[in-house]
């Protein structure tokens, strides 16, 4: 999955001439965090909703300095970006959210914005990854941790002519000898199916067992 | 002379039927009319045939590509392959003959409750027939079709201008009528539901509380597997009341799916009988505080047919006809004339018996993480 396929298009700016002021209204109108500042489509700082904090008057402090607002967002923009491009792999934005602890990428290619990816964009491919957002049963199977089990499983998804809409592949607990498979299926009633994979010699955790073991 | 309320029943509502074998089974309503008719609850008169929805009123909710496709199949013209871009042919929803008409006759009995109530010949109706809360605009899912409920309310909203409280209490999400109401400020959904960490839709999740203007008018209240009596009650009660007084309905809708008993095999929350004597009586003081009494039941869920699904659907009857609810033996005749054809011993008294099930290991952590749900779901309302 590549960074066009999950990045927001229609990316809200401002220039470097305007003030706190107008990012504050843009922040709260558009619901936004993070406004990327441009000159000519040319990408030249960000704004984020820290720095406006940071720089406006402290709502605590008695003497009001309604002039601060008037600073324009050349003073207080980021100019030391991180820049994604719209080819690179999902996974690898990912890494520099994690690693960098950022908020957001804006999306450059041939020197101009063309998106925006944020931690919240990031969040709902994840959702959408694990199919969580369709209507699904929820299957986590225990497995040997050797090859070609999961063609074994999916035999008796096969069988049952049944849409798979995510496999997730993850450790289970310490136990390196094995391995989860959470399964989302397009299916309301999944019996015959977990009868099949049980019949078949897998460890299904279908809350029966799973939860009242912990 | 208005009618208390209304029953709304015909035997072709039992022509809604995938196979022998599939757990979705229409046979439950006349387990239920037989049980109350033992109790001599029921009457020729309170019994009003229900309609079919026209393909105009199915247009108010489903697309019109959708409707050929379902009434195509009917006839056995439509391939598996493109029967499962639209839901049907699927081991969930399969395929069988008649059932456009079969769904389109569930749709009717839910419009003709509407309209005993709207137009003023009954107190309360009652639609067992009704329920299918998983249909999407275009395309079955999780054994429905049609979409009663999607239907009904849009016709509550063109021809009587209503405000309409949703109130879902089936195990599953009624993720079908959310997503229709979405966007709509004057529908309210409320669903109470096992979370969907395992069980199908998936969705319902607090976090789901409507789109734009419809903000704040989709309400979820997912609870853990193995939620009791007592931690579902609690949330149900409060929410209701607290959502219903937010909302301000003019009209209230229930969906009444009876899977989330113990024994319900598609389900894993550990409710008793005491869930279904409850849930009726404040779905109609709710009615009678807001709406001047305007509340339609509807059936919806729940699989096990023979221990669970009669008696609990009876209690929806009997509060409407504002019988107290019985305690005791069942009749015994109903019992006897059922035992035979049930693959269980039948419970033979109102109530379950006593430890029905093993104690739950985990209950307090259970009761613990509902109460932390039901104060983020309710967060939007209460900060005012």
């Amino acid at each position: 999955m590549l960074v066009q396929d999950i990045m927001k298009t229609d990316v809200i700016t401002l220039n470097s001439t305007h003030t706190i002021a107008d990012a504050v209204q843009m922040m709260k109108q558009k619901r936004i965090r993070h406004i990327p500042i441009i000159e000519n489509d040319r990408l030249i700082g960000l704004v984020t909703d820290r720095d406006v904090k940071e720089a406006s008057p402290s709502s605590i402090s008695e003497t009001s300095e309604p002039s601060l607002y008037e600073t324009t967002l050349d003073k207080i923009m980021k100019t030391d970006l991180l820049i994604g491009h719209p080819r690179d792999f999902a996974e690898e934005a990912a890494l520099l959210f994690y690693t960098y602890e950022i908020g957001c990428l804006p999306i450059v290619s041939n020197y101009q914005l063309v998106g925006i990816l944020t931690k919240t964009d990031l969040l709902y491919n994840y959702i959408e990854l694990t199919g969580a957002n369709q209507p699904s049963s929820h299957i986590q199977i225990r497995v040997p941790n050797q090859a070609g089990v999961l063609y074994e499983v999916t035999k008796v998804f096969n069988k049952h002519n049944t849409n798979v809409l995510s496999v997730l592949v993850h450790p289970y607990q310490d136990d390196e000898d094995c391995k989860i498979l959470a399964v989302r299926i397009k299916r309301m009633n999944p019996l015959a199916i977990i009868t099949d994979l049980k019949a078949e010699g897998f460890d299904v955790l279908w809350p029966g067992e799973l939860e009242m073991d912990l | 002379m208005k009618k208390t309320a209304s029953f709304i029943f015909s035997p072709e509502q039992l022509n809604y039927e995938f196979s022998e074998t599939h757990p979705f089974n229409q046979k439950r309503i006349i387990l239920t009319m037989d049980l109350l008719k033992e109790m001599h609850s029921i009457d020729p008169d309170d019994i009003v045939e229900p309609r079919t929805a026209t393909d105009e009123e199915l247009l108010l909710a489903h697309d019109a590509k959708y409707i050929e496709i379902v009434k195509k199949a009917s006839n056995g013209e439509v391939s598996e392959s493109i029967g499962s871009i639209y839901g049907i042919g699927t081991e969930d929803t399969p395929f069988f003959t008649g059932m456009h008409d079969a769904s389109a006759l569930l749709v009717g009995g839910t419009l003709s409750a509407i309209e005993e109530v709207m137009e003023g010949r009954s107190r309360y109706a009652l639609n067992l027939g009704g329920g299918l809360h998983h249909g999407f605009q275009g395309k079955a899912s999780g054994f429905c079709i049609y979409n009663d409920s999607s239907v009904a309310i849009k016709y509550l909203q063109k021809k009587y201008g209503a405000r309409v409280l949703y109130v879902d209490t089936d195990a599953h999400h009624g993720d079908g009528v959310q997503w229709t109401f979405y966007d709509d400020p004057d529908v309210c959904t409320f669903s109470i539901h096992e979370t969907g960490r395992y069980l199908f839709p998936g969705t319902g999740n607090v976090t789901e509380r409507g789109n734009g203007k419809g903000y704040g008018t989709s309400f979820n209240f997912p609870v853990d597997a193995f939620t009791e009596d007592d931690s579902f009650l609690h949330i149900y009660r409060t929410a209701l009341r607290e959502v219903a007084e937010y909302f301000k309905p003019d009209v209230i809708l229930t969906q009444n799916g009876a899977d989330a008993h113990y024994f319900d095999p598609l389900t894993h929350l550990y409710s008793t009988m005491k869930i279904y004597e409850e849930i009726p009586k404040l779905a109609k003081e709710i009615a009678e505080e807001y709406c001047d009494g305007r509340w339609i039941a509807i059936g919806g869920g729940g699989y096990d047919i023979w221990r669970v699904v009669p008696r609990a659907w009876s209690h929806l009857w009997l509060t409407m006809k504002s019988i107290p609810t019985p305690a005791g033996p069942l009749p015994e005749a109903w019992v006897k004339k059922w035992q035979t054809e049930s693959p269980f011993p039948l419970i033979e008294t109102w109530q379950d018996p006593p430890n029905l099930y093993e104690p739950v290991p985990r209950k307090k952590d259970i009761e613990e993480k509902n109460e932390q749900m039901l104060t983020r779901a309710l967060h939007v309302i209460r900060k005012g």
